[in-house]
């Protein structure tokens, strides 16, 4: 039975028991989003963490200096104080990682039985877990991400990667039936700021469970997870070389995409970068896999559940300050609720909780870095002179520290530069479309196809659009759900590959 | 006939939400299950502390229905429960009286004997055939109206699960408009019985017929029934109730009951309230608990909160 279809009969006596209600007239009808019962401070506990004051590369198994001696800072977006020095790695630095990649791919990682990776991985995972709450206390000083996210997000399922590749490691030859998958050798691994352990989890985990080993790189900006992972990697005992992680920046990372005994490049970042990757490897037989940018499109129609797909959109654009390369930063709305969803999407931004990353109400954190915070600044800036209306959040912003407050800009349309650039922040754009046809056009005409959200009672419409939009997922009714058993990436310029699943093991193994 | 001539045919004034297709077509938002359990299970999430928990726990004292619902109630036992609902612990606590006492019919009589003609605390009476609900609506009604005369500030009344789910949904219209006339000037609290009504679809249209009728509160349960309170369904009526209210502009008040016995529970359904329809419900006018064992909880809890430590259940009187 629908019970949209339904309708409520107004019987005569309605009017006698109205008649007892008082009437907010139609202007003041206004929920109030006030102080009334102000939540008090709630930090998680972070003093017990001791950040030593300077990191240094992980090479061969061993934490070792850099080559130039030169570190660089590596600051708290919250505050802006600075939290520790990182090594800057360079290219002798990276040709010291490789070599003693190879070296362990050629005399131990390589030749392993997979039952025995699997063992190494399953230990990784459970120290992991042990020390989840420090890894998200850390994750959230270093990237600024609230420690809602880093606690209930980004650290369960970097643990679930660990599990779930080192169930895979002894069953490779069943993954791929009539072929027989060898690893690769030594990967490069290019990792980005907006989830930095969570990334190198993705990375890491499938390529040591195939049997390669790595040098991997995180962002200038959030190195310091990582470099705690390495030492995660020491006590488990994870033999020497097999994961090496090398600390800088551009430079750095160019160093090992040149480098010419590295079998693949697996890259997480921006369309601009990867661009150049494609061009660098070319010719070179070094695989590549490539996870880039979005502009995703949430898509709602008129016969949604609609309070559910509010909660969707808010979750699509303003989990990890909009830092999501699958964000659904575009809302294509049915011109038939437009108004209902801004009202709502209005209300819904006041109750966002902006602050201290480390406290557990905060839902939304600090922008990770300087030059991100001015570009949202600048895109939202053109997208106001190009006609649009701002509506943000009245929430007070820190100070100190990067930040920016929940913002949709509606009466977007296709040529807006808001509606096709990715903005990467806490930024709306809200567009209107007519029918399911006009829907998935408007969803696909980006240069992008990461991921896309469809919202409707309808299953028959879900599959009808799922089947004509191009992005490598489509969450229906939910959005921004990640598992590891669900391979991830995306079309055109959302970059190849896919990583998660089955299909991200084949990114990390030759098939003979 | 020429399309001038047309054009300037006389047509009745008619909009077309007040128009028959309108108001068949009025739609019920649907609900999707997977989102509106996570989103309320968000609002567990927040960590209440100190100066902020010490007021919610307050708050929860005031708001709450303190309640009895037994065969075996008596004069006696509801002396007992007046008195709690008066004064909920010690002065020095600043601990505001719960907002209601809530009896079957035949004891309000007592409950006004013992709090007097005016009274901070509230009568409430379940009526209309509670918990079931089968019975004719003549007797629902006439219930009603001894109740309303023998002192009850509100009645709660139980939706006709019956006619719900048998999908006449005109009768359960009806009959809580009937019940709101018969009320006179008591309150009028719409129990839907939400543990019968199973889908979250079911729960939004129930909410959406009992407003319509005129319903001052909704309320999820009896009590009688399991499952009663939970999150969810208490935030499906939330939204309908935010929904009606930028509709026609009426504020309707909600209870969850049965099932809430913890503080935390208590406070993790003040979030969600604040942060679903803001600080004009955060009030007893506006939201109630339907609770028998909860306020010891609390008190507990506040007391650890003044004092900082805890006392035994022994050091909390009994309603």
């Amino acid at each position: 039975m629908k019970t949209k279809s339904k309708a409520v009969k107004i019987s005569p006596k309605r009017a006698v028991a109205a008649s007892a209600h008082a009437v907010v007239p139609l202007k003041e009808r206004r929920l109030n989003f006030g102080n009334k019962w102000d939540f008090a401070p709630a930090p998680e506990e972070s003093k017990n963490y001791v950040i030593a004051s300077q990191h240094e590369l992980f090479i061969n198994g061993k934490f070792v200096a850099p080559h130039s001696g030169k570190y660089f800072d590596s600051i708290n977006p919250a505050t802006e104080e600075k939290l520790t020095e990182i090594a800057l790695g360079d290219e002798v630095d990276v040709d010291t990682a490789v070599k003693a990649a190879r070296r362990a791919y050629d005399k131990v990682w390589g030749k392993m039985p997979g039952r025995e990776r699997g063992k190494y991985l399953f230990r990784i995972a459970r120290i992991i877990q042990e020390k989840m709450r420090e890894l998200a206390v850390l994750e959230s000083m270093d990237g600024g991400k609230p420690i809602k996210e880093t606690r209930d997000v980004d650290l369960p399922i970097v643990a679930a990667h660990f599990f779930y590749h080192a169930g895979w490691a002894d069953k490779l030859q069943y993954a791929f039936p009539g072929r027989t998958p060898r690893p690769l050798g030594v990967v490069g691994q290019i990792i980005p700021w907006n989830f930095p352990l969570l990334m190198a989890a993705w990375k890491i985990a499938p390529a040591i469970a195939c049997g390669n080993t790595v040098v991997i790189k995180p962002s200038k900006t959030t190195s310091l997870t990582l470099v705690r992972l390495a030492q995660i990697f020491q006590e488990a005992g994870l033999p020497d070389g097999v994961v090496n992680v090398i600390t800088g920046v551009g430079g750095t990372g160019d160093a090992i995409v040149r480098h010419p005994d590295i079998n693949k490049i697996a890259f997480t970042g921006s369309t601009e970068i990867g661009k150049q990757l494609a061009q660098i490897t070319a010719g070179t037989g070094k695989k590549l896999t490539l996870e880039l940018g979005g502009k995703a499109a949430n898509i709602v129609f008129e016969d949604a559940p609609i309070d559910q797909a509010i909660e969707g959109v808010i979750a699509g654009i303003y989990f990890n300050m909009g830092h999501v390369c699958c964000a659904g930063s575009r809302l294509l709305v049915q011109e038939s609720i437009y108004a209902k969803v801004v009202k709502k999407l209005r209300d819904r931004i006041q109750t966002l909780r902006l602050g201290n990353p480390l406290d557990k109400n905060t839902d939304i954190g600090a922008i990770n870095n300087k030059p991100q915070l001015e570009k949202i600044r600048e895109l939202v800036q053109c997208g106001v002179a190009e006609g649009a209306e701002l509506v943000q959040s009245s929430c007070a912003l820190p100070a100190k520290g990067y930040w920016y407050p929940p913002t949709f800009l509606t009466g977007v349309t296709a040529s807006h530069r808001v509606a096709q650039e990715e903005i990467f922040g806490p930024v709306l754009s809200v567009m209107t479309f007519r029918t399911p046809e006009e829907a998935f056009e408007r969803a696909n005409n980006t240069p992008y196809g990461l991921s896309a959200g469809v919202w409707t009672d309808k299953g028959s419409k879900i599959f009808k659009m799922v089947n004509k939009l191009r992005a490598g997922v489509v969450w229906a009714n939910t959005f921004n759900k990640f598992d590891p058993t669900s391979p991830f990436g995306g079309y055109k310029e959302s970059g190849f590959g896919r990583e998660g699943g089955v299909q991200g093991l084949g990114a990390y193994c030759r098939l003979d | 006939m020429k399309a001038a001539a047309l054009s300037k045919r006389e047509r009745p004034e008619v909009s077309i939400r007040q128009s028959a297709f309108g108001i068949r077509n009025s739609p019920v938002p649907t609900v999707d299950q997977v989102m509106v359990e996570e989103r309320a299970a968000s609002f567990a999430k927040r960590s209440i502390k100190t100066s902020a928990k010490l007021a919610g726990l307050k708050m929860t004292v005031a708001m709450c229905d303190l309640t009895t619902l037994e065969g075996k109630d008596t004069p006696g036992k509801v002396a007992y429960l007046c008195r709690k609902a008066l004064q909920p612990i010690e002065a020095k606590y600043s601990v505001p009286n719960c907002a209601a006492v809530c009896v079957y019919p035949n004891m309000v009589k007592y409950a006004r004997n013992f709090l007097g003609a005016v009274s901070p605390v509230n009568i409430a009476a379940v009526a209309t055939g509670f918990p079931s609900g089968q019975y004719p609506l003549r007797t629902k009604l006439e219930e009603v109206r001894r109740t309303v005369a023998d002192g009850a500030d509100e009645i709660d009344m139980v939706i006709d699960r019956c006619a719900f789910l048998a999908g006449d949904h005109a009768k359960v219209f009806d009959e809580i408009a009937a019940t709101k006339e018969a009320c006179g000037p008591a309150h009028l609290k719409v129990i839907l019985e939400t543990g019968e009504l199973v889908t979250y679809d079911n729960v939004r249209l129930a909410s959406e017929i009992a407003m319509q009728a005129g319903g001052d509160f909704i309320k999820t349960s009896t009590g009688k029934v399991s499952p009663a309170a939970t999150m969810p369904v208490t935030l499906v009526m939330l939204e309908a109730i935010r929904d009606y209210f930028f509709a026609t502009g009426i504020r309707i008040g909600m209870k969850p009951a049965g099932g809430i016995r913890t503080s935390k529970q208590a406070l993790a359904y003040l979030v969600m309230v604040k942060e679903t329809l803001g600080d004009d419900w955060l009030n007893p006018q506006m939201f109630r608990f339907g609770a028998s064992t909860l306020v010891n909880d609390v008190l507990m809890q506040i007391v650890k909160n003044v004092e900082g430590n805890y006392q035994g259940p022994d050091y909390f009187s009994l309603p």
